[in-house]
C-alpha cells in the first residue's frame, strides 16, 4: 500500500503531496523535511530505494522533480517505480511534454489526474487512455458549468437566488 | 486542456515564487491567508468561483508546510454544492486537506451518501473517492453497505466499480470489523472473472487485503488467480491500452502473485500444474532489455514470482534456478536489482537447503557491504546476519568489525548489535567472543549500547574459565592511551571482580590495577563514577590483608566522594568506607558476583523489538519469522538454556546496600517467576526453544537454585515481595521475552475500583476493560488492541473461572489485525459470595514470540456491593438481630496500614461500603452498609462497624454482619485485606491481598490472611 506521495523539487520545495494513511498537520511537515533530506542527497547512480523508518520508500527523479512514494516494506518496489513512471507519462500527455512549471501553476490538475490513477494507496487504473478519457470528460463538465454560468439568463436567475441560497448553506451546517 | 483559468491563485502562486528567501514568503503566506479569513468570514459576498479560488490557495499554502487552522468547513461545505466544478473542487481539497480523523469530515457523511446513492455517475466517483482515500469509521458504519452493493451492481460501469473495490478495501481495511464480508468468497470469485482490466485490478488489490486476513474463505477464488495469471501470461483478451511497454499489466500480474502467497499452500494439481508453468515461464524468459521501464516491470513481475516460489516451497529444480537468478542479479551493475537481489536473497535463506548455496556468493555480498548505496549496504548486512553459522561466523563477524571503522553513522549501532549477537550466537570459542565484543567498544564505543557490555560481563561471570582471559584483556586496553568509556566501565568492572587472578602477572599488582583505573576517573563522567568505586572496593576486598598504602589512597578516594552531589556515588562512597573499615568481613559482604541466571539474550531480544516495530503484515513475513526458528533449529546447537538479561546487572548487588528500586526487584522476580514455572511446563515447542540457541550454553539452574539467587540478589526481608510477585498474575511463557509494560497487580487493583481502565499492555497489545454492573450482573467488555503494524496471531483468551462466577467470554478471533482493536463481551454472574477471581489466560504470537499471560480479572467482592445508606432506626434493629457467629463476626486486626479516619472512610466508600456517620456515638468508629448482590443470596444487607484506637492505629475491631454466614465471613475477610494493605499506584505491590488462584489447582486452599498473618 502507497502511504503517501510526495514530489519535492531539486531544491526541496514540496510542489506536490497526497497522503493515503493519516498524518497530522505537524508529521506532514516532519515527514517531508526528513525525506527530502534523505533523498535528494543522494547520488544520481544509486538504487531507487530508501529505507526510512520500518518502511521504504521508492523515488526517481524526472528533471528537476523527485517523485517519491512511501511503501510498505515488503511492497513490490519496481512495480512502484513504475507506478510513477505510468504517472509521469500521463502527466506528460496532458500537459503536453510537462515541466516543473505545470505542475506549480496547475498543481490542482495535478491532483484531479492523480485521483483517476490512485486510490486508497493502490493502483486504481493501469491504462493511460482511460484516465485520459476520464480527465478530458471532468474538463468538459467545468467547461460546460461556466459557459452556463456566463449566460444571461443564468446570470439573472442567479442574482435572484443569491440571497436565499446563501442562507440555505449556512443553514447545512447545523442540520448534517 | 483547460488549464488553471484561476487568474488569482496563479497570481498567488508567482508571488511565492517570487519571494527572494524563507522570511519574504512566510509575509505573503501571512497576507493571504488574513486575507482568506476575512472572505471567510463575511460569506455573504464571495462567489462560488472564489470559494473555489480561495480553499485551493489554502491548500497550496498547507502543502507548502504552513499551518492552515480554518477553512477546513468552507473546503467540506463545497462538497454539497450542486454543480459539478464546485463540488469537484470540495471532494478534492477536502480528501488533501483533511485526515480521516478529522471532525468535520463527519458533518459531510450525509452529503457524500446521497451521492453514492445518487444516480449522477460523477458525482459517484467524487465521493468514492473520497471515501477511498480518507474515509474513517464513521464512514465504513454508514456506508460499507452502499459501496458493496455498487461494486456487485451489473448496471454500474467500470469507472464506478474499479472505485467502489478500492474504497471498500479502505474501509475494511482500516475497520475489518465493521465491514461484513461474510459470504464473499462467492462474490469475490465472481468479481475474479471480471473482463475489464480496470475493475479486475482494483478487485485484485481488494482481494489481497481480505486473503491476508482470513485465506481460509476464499480457496474458491484460488484457481480463479492462476487463471488471471494464465490470461495475462498469454496475453490473451488483454486490451493494447493494458498493456506496459508490452508487458500485459504488469501490476495485476504482480498483485494476483501476492494474493497467491496468502494461501499456504495450492493442492488441487491441475491448478498447480498450470501455476507452475506461468511461474517457469516467467523465471525463464525474463530477459534484460535496454529500456529502463520494461526492464523495471519484468523484474517486478519477475521478483513477485520468485517470492511465490519460494512460498510454495516449489522443486528443487526450480529452487535451485532461483538461487541462481538471485546470484547473478547481486553481481549485476544496476543498483535497483542488485538491491533486490540481496533483499530476496536474504528472504530466500528461510527456505530449507539452499543455505549452502546462498553461501557460495558470500564473497559477493561482502563486497556489496562496501557499496557506495547506503539502501544497498543494509541489506548486505541484513543478508551476512541472517546467513551467518557457525561455519563462517568467524570470517563474517571480522569482516563486519572491519567495516565498523569506515562505516557510515546511520548504521553503525546496528552494525554493532548484529556484530555482538553473531559472536554470541556462533563463537567456536568464548575468548574469540571476548575479544569481539572488547574490539567492538574499542572501535565503535559511542555505539555500543549498554546491553552489550552488559552481556559480556554475564558471560565472563559466569565461566570461570574465561574470567583470567578476560581480566587480562580489560587490562591491555587500559593501557592505550585513549579508551571509549564504555571501555572503562567493562575494564573496571571486570578488574574489580577478577583482577586477583592474573595478581602474580606484571603490572598487575592491585596498586598498579588501582593506579591505571584511578587514572580514568578524572574523565569519565557520572554514571560510571559508581563503577569504578565499587570497583575499588572490591580491589581492597580481594587484597587481604590490606596493603596499608593502596587502603589510605581508596580510603581518600571513598571520604571525597562521601561529600558528592550525585546521591548514588555519595551513598556507594559513604557504604563503601564504612564496610572497607570492617576488615575481614569484608570479604563476604563484597563477596564475587554470583552466577547470573540463564535467559534469552537480551540483545537478540531487542533486535526483534526493532524488527517487530517495522514489521509489515504479509504472508512473507510472517512465513520468515516462523521459519526464522526452524532454521535455527536445524543449526544442531546444543540447547542453550537461554541467557540472562540485563536488569540483574547492577554492579552493586551487595544485598545490604542495593540500590535498586523495588521495582527492578519485581521485574528480576517476576521473570524468575516465568522460568521457574518454565521449568515445570510441560513440552515447550521446538519453535519457541529454537530462539533460545546458543553455542555458548551454559547450565540452566534447577529452579530452587535460580530463586535461592533471586533471594540473594534482593536480600531476604523480601521474601514478601518475591511471593507476590510469584502471585502476580503475569506468568510469563518460555520464551517471556515480552515484558508487560507498567505494572501488570497495579493495573488490577486500579481496576478492582474503577470499571474501566487497561488491564494489561505489552509492546504488541493492549487490553482494556470495561465494565458493567448490575446487581448480581456484570458486563464486560475486553478491549483487545494491537500495538503494531503487524497481525498478532494465534490469539487465545481462555477464562478460568472461580466456582461461584458464571462467566462467558465470547469468542475471541484468532487473529488480531495489526492496529485494529477487537471486542469481546464478558459476561459475568455472581453465584454466591467468595474473594475467589478468575484469571483470564491470554495468549498470542507475534513473530517467534509466544506470549501467554495469567490476568486476574476484576470481577472482585466489592463489584456486587451497592452503597445504600441506612437510618438509625433500620440500622439498629438489623444489627441486634444478627447476634452472634456466624451471621455475625467480630475480629481483632492488628498490622493495620495506619491511616486518618477520614482516609478509612473514603476507602470504604470506594469499595460500596457506604460509611453511615452519626450511627455510631463514638468518632473514632466507623459505621458502614452496603447491598451484596448474588444469585443464592439475593439482595442482602450487610453491616460493618469498626472501631478503631486513636491511640494505635494500626489495629482495630471489625464487626461484620450479614443474613448469610459465608457472605460474612468473606466479606470480614474481604475488608481486612483492604485495611492491611492498600494497594496504591506509588507503591509496588504490597504483599498480597488478593491472590491469583494457581490455573489448576482449585483456588482459595490457601488463605491470603493466613498467609499474611505468617509473613507480618
Amino acid at each position: 500500500m502507497i502511504h503517501f506521495l510526495l514530489l519535492i523539487s531539486r531544491q526541496g520545495k514540496v510542489r506536490l503531496t497526497k497522503w493515503y494513511s493519516p498524518y497530522a498537520q505537524k508529521e506532514r511537515t516532519k515527514v517531508v523535511r526528513e525525506l527530502s533530506g534523505m533523498i535528494l542527497s543522494r547520488g544520481p547512480k544509486l538504487c531507487n530505494f530508501v529505507e526510512w523508518r520500518g518502511y521504504k520508500v521508492v523515488y526517481k527523479r524526472y528533471a528537476s522533480l523527485y517523485f517519491c512514494m512511501c511503501v510498505n516494506q515488503d511492497d513490490n518496489e519496481l512495480e512502484i517505480l513504475e507506478i510513477i513512471h505510468h504517472f509521469v507519462q500521463i502527466l506528460d500527455v496532458y500537459f503536453g511534454s510537462v515541466c516543473e512549471l505545470d505542475l506549480i501553476f496547475n498543481f490542482h490538475k495535478a491532483y484531479y489526474i492523480l485521483d483517476e490513477i490512485l486510490m486508497a494507496g493502490e493502483l486504481q487504473e493501469s491504462s493511460k487512455k482511460t484516465v485520459e478519457r476520464l480527465i478530458d470528460a471532468q474538463d468538459a463538465l467545468v467547461e460546460a458549468a461556466k459557459e452556463q454560468a456566463n449566460s444571461v439568463s443564468y446570470i439573472i436567475s442567479q442574482a435572484l437566488s443569491t440571497k436565499l441560497s446563501w442562507m440555505n448553506v449556512n443553514y447545512l451546517y447545523f442540520v448534517i | 486542456m483547460a488549464l488553471s483559468g484561476m487568474r488569482g491563485l496563479s497570481v498567488f502562486i508567482s508571488d511565492i515564487r517570487n519571494c527572494q528567501n524563507k522570511e519574504l514568503e512566510r509575509l505573503r503566506v501571512d497576507k493571504e491567508l488574513g486575507h482568506i479569513r476575512t472572505r471567510f468570514k463575511n460569506e455573504k459576498g464571495l462567489t462560488p468561483y472564489e470559494k473555489k479560488k480561495y480553499v485551493w490557495k489554502m491548500l497550496y499554502i498547507y502543502m507548502l508546510g504552513y499551518d492552515v487552522d480554518f477553512g477546513h468547513m468552507e473546503a467540506v461545505s463545497l462538497i454539497s454544492a450542486p454543480k459539478y466544478p464546485e463540488k469537484q473542487v470540495g471532494y478534492i481539497v477536502t480528501s488533501s486537506l483533511l485526515n480521516e480523523n478529522h471532525d468535520f469530515l463527519r458533518l459531510a457523511i450525509n452529503t457524500v451518501r446521497n451521492d453514492i446513492i445518487g444516480r449522477n455517475e460523477t458525482f459517484q466517483c467524487l465521493a468514492l473517492t473520497l471515501v477511498g482515500n480518507i474515509g474513517g469509521r464513521d464512514f465504513a458504519e454508514s456506508l460499507a453497505p452502499d459501496v458493496q452493493k455498487l461494486l456487485l451492481s451489473s448496471s454500474c460501469r467500470p469507472l464506478v466499480r474499479k472505485k467502489a473495490a478500492l474504497c471498500l478495501l479502505r474501509l475494511f481495511r482500516k475497520n475489518p470489523d465493521v465491514v461484513n464480508v461474510d459470504g464473499w468468497s462467492d462474490r469475490m470469485a465472481q468479481l475474479l472473472d471480471e473482463r475489464d482490466i480496470g475493475v479486475l485490478t482494483s478487485s485484485m488489490s481488494l482481494f489481497v487485503a481480505l486473503v491476508a486476513r482470513d485465506y481460509d474463505s476464499y480457496w474458491s477464488c484460488l484457481p480463479k488467480c492462476v487463471k488471471v495469471l494464465e490470461r495475462l501470461a498469454r496475453n490473451q483478451d488483454i486490451p493494447q491500452e493494458y498493456t506496459y511497454y508490452g508487458i500485459p499489466s504488469p501490476w495485476l500480474q504482480v498483485k494476483t502473485m501476492r494474493a497467491l502467497q496468502y494461501f499456504p499452500t495450492v493442492e488441487d494439481p491441475n491448478t498447480r500444474r498450470s501455476l507452475f508453468e506461468v511461474l517457469q515461464r516467467v523465471l525463464m524468459g525474463t530477459d534484460v532489455v535496454k529500456n529502463v521501464n520494461k526492464n523495471n516491470a519484468s523484474h517486478a513481475v519477475l521478483f513477485e514470482a520468485l517470492a511465490l516460489v519460494m512460498h510454495l516451497d516449489a522443486e528443487k529444480e526450480m529452487m535451485s534456478q532461483c538461487v541462481a537468478l538471485l546470484g547473478k542479479f547481486i553481481a549485476v551493475r544496476e543498483p535497483n536489482i542488485r538491491y533486490l537481489g540481496l533483499e530476496n536473497m536474504t528472504r530466500m535463506l528461510m527456505v530449507t537447503d539452499v543455505q549452502e548455496i546462498i553461501k557460495r556468493h558470500q564473497a559477493q555480498i561482502i563486497t556489496s557491504l562496501k557499496d557506495p548505496d547506503i539502501s544497498i549496504r543494509r541489506r548486505a548486512l541484513d543478508l551476512l546476519y541472517g546467513m551467518c553459522d557457525v561455519s563462517n561466523a568467524k570470517d563474517i563477524v571480522e569482516e563486519l568489525l572491519q567495516y565498523l571503522a569506515t562505516a557510515d553513522f546511520a548504521m553503525r549501532e546496528e552494525l554493532s548489535l548484529k556484530a555482538a549477537i553473531l559472536a554470541e550466537k556462533f563463537a567456536p570459542d568464548l575468548s574469540w567472543y571476548v575479544d569481539v565484543i572488547l574490539q567492538l567498544i574499542d572501535k565503535a564505543g559511542d555505539f555500543v549500547s549498554d546491553d552489550i557490555w552488559f552481556r559480556v560481563v554475564q558471560f565472563v561471570t559466569n565461566n570461570e574459565d574465561l574470567q583470567p582471559y578476560a581480566a587480562l584483556k580489560a587490562r591491555e586496553y587500559l593501557d592505550k592511551p585513549a579508551i571509549h568509556e564504555t571501555m572503562v566501565k567493562v575494564s573496571a568492572y571486570l578488574l574489580g571482580e577478577y583482577s586477583h587472578l592474573l595478581a602474580r602477572r606484571p603490572g598487575c599488582s592491585p596498586k598498579e590495577i588501582f593506579a591505571i583505573i584511578h587514572e580514568k576517573l578524572p574523565t569519565v563522567s557520572t554514571p560510571t563514577v559508581p563503577i569504578l568505586l565499587s570497583t575499588y572496593a572490591k580491589i581492597l576486598m580481594h587484597s587481604q590483608p590490606p596493603d596499608p598504602e593502596l587502603q589510605t589512597q581508596i580510603w581518600a578516594v571513598f571520604s571525597k566522594y562521601e561529600s558528592c552531589i550525585d546521591v548514588e556515588i555519595q551513598q556507594r562512597a559513604a557504604e563503601y568506607f564504612a564496610l572497607s573499615r570492617k576488615g575481614a568481613a569484608l570479604v563476604d559482604i563484597l563477596a564475587e558476583m554470583p552466577k547470573f541466571p540463564e535467559r534469552k539474550s537480551s540483545l537478540i531480544k531487542k533486535a526483534e523489538d526493532t524488527e517487530a516495530d517495522t514489521a509489515e503484515q504479509s504472508a512473507i513475513k510472517l512465513r520468515t519469522q516462523q521459519q526464522m526458528s526452524n532454521a535455527l533449529t536445524v543449526t544442531d546447537q546444543p540447547p542453550a538454556n537461554g541467557i540472562p538479561s540485563e536488569p540483574q546487572l547492577g554492579p552493586v548487588k551487595v544485598p545490604s546496600m542495593s540500590n535498586e528500586s523495588l521495582n527492578t526487584k519485581d521485574q528480576v522476580l517476576t521473570q524468575s517467576n516465568g522460568s521457574a514455572t518454565n521449568l515445570q511446563t510441560s513440552t515447550p515447542s521446538p519453535d519457541l526453544l529454537a530462539d533460545l540457541l546458543s553455542p555458548l550454553a551454559i547450565e540452566g539452574p534447577p529452579v530452587a537454585s535460580l530463586e535461592s539467587e533471586q533471594n540473594a540478589v534482593t536480600g531476604s526481608e523480601d521474601t514478601a515481595t518475591a511471593v507476590d510477585a510469584l502471585a502476580l498474575a503475569t506468568v510469563g511463557d518460555q520464551a517471556n521475552t515480552v515484558q508487560p509494560i507498567g505494572n501488570v497487580a497495579e493495573k488490577f487493583y486500579a481496576l478492582c475500583l474503577k470499571d474501566s481502565g487497561i488491564l494489561y499492555e505489552d509492546p504488541y497489545v493492549q487490553i482494556g476493560i470495561k465494565a458493567e454492573w448490575r446487581s448480581h450482573q456484570g458486563r464486560l467488555v475486553l478491549f483487545l488492541g494491537n500495538k503494531n503494524t503487524a497481525p498478532l496471531v494465534s490469539v487465545q483468551a481462555l477464562m478460568l473461572a472461580p466456582s461461584h462466577l458464571k462467566l462467558e467470554l465470547s469468542e475471541v478471533p484468532q487473529i488480531i489485525p495489526p492496529r485494529a482493536q477487537v471486542q469481546c463481551p464478558l459476561e459475568v454472574v455472581n453465584l454466591r459470595p467468595s474473594r475467589d477471581l478468575a484469571v483470564l489466560e491470554f495468549s498470542y504470537k507475534f513473530g517467534t514470540d509466544l506470549v501467554n499471560v495469567k490476568l486476574r480479572v476484576p470481577a472482585v467482592l466489592n463489584k456486587f456491593l451497592q452503597p445504600i445508606p441506612v437510618s438509625p432506626e433500620e440500622f439498629f434493629p438489623q444489627w441486634r438481630s444478627l447476634s452472634g457467629p456466624p451471621l455475625k463476626l467480630q475480629e481483632v486486626v492488628r498490622g493495620v496500614r495506619p491511616m486518618p479516619l477520614m482516609e478509612m472512610a473514603s476507602l470504604l466508600n470506594s469499595y460500596h461500603l457506604m460509611v453511615c456517620p452519626g450511627l455510631d456515638p463514638n468518632t473514632n468508629n466507623l459505621v458502614a452498609s452496603t447491598t451484596f448482590f448474588s444469585e443464592s443470596t439475593r439482595a442482602m444487607l450487610c453491616l460493618v462497624r469498626i472501631e478503631t484506637d486513636p491511640a494505635d492505629r494500626t489495629q482495630l475491631r471489625m464487626t461484620v454482619a450479614s443474613g448469610d454466614p459465608v457472605l460474612t465471613y468473606e466479606l470480614k475477610e474481604f475488608i481486612k485485606e483492604q485495611l492491611i494493605s492498600i494497594p496504591s499506584a506509588s507503591l509496588p505491590p504490597q504483599p498480597i491481598t488478593q491472590q491469583a488462584p494457581p490455573s489448576s489447582s482449585p483456588i482459595s486452599q490457601s488463605d491470603p490472611g493466613a498467609m499474611l498473618a505468617a509473613l507480618l
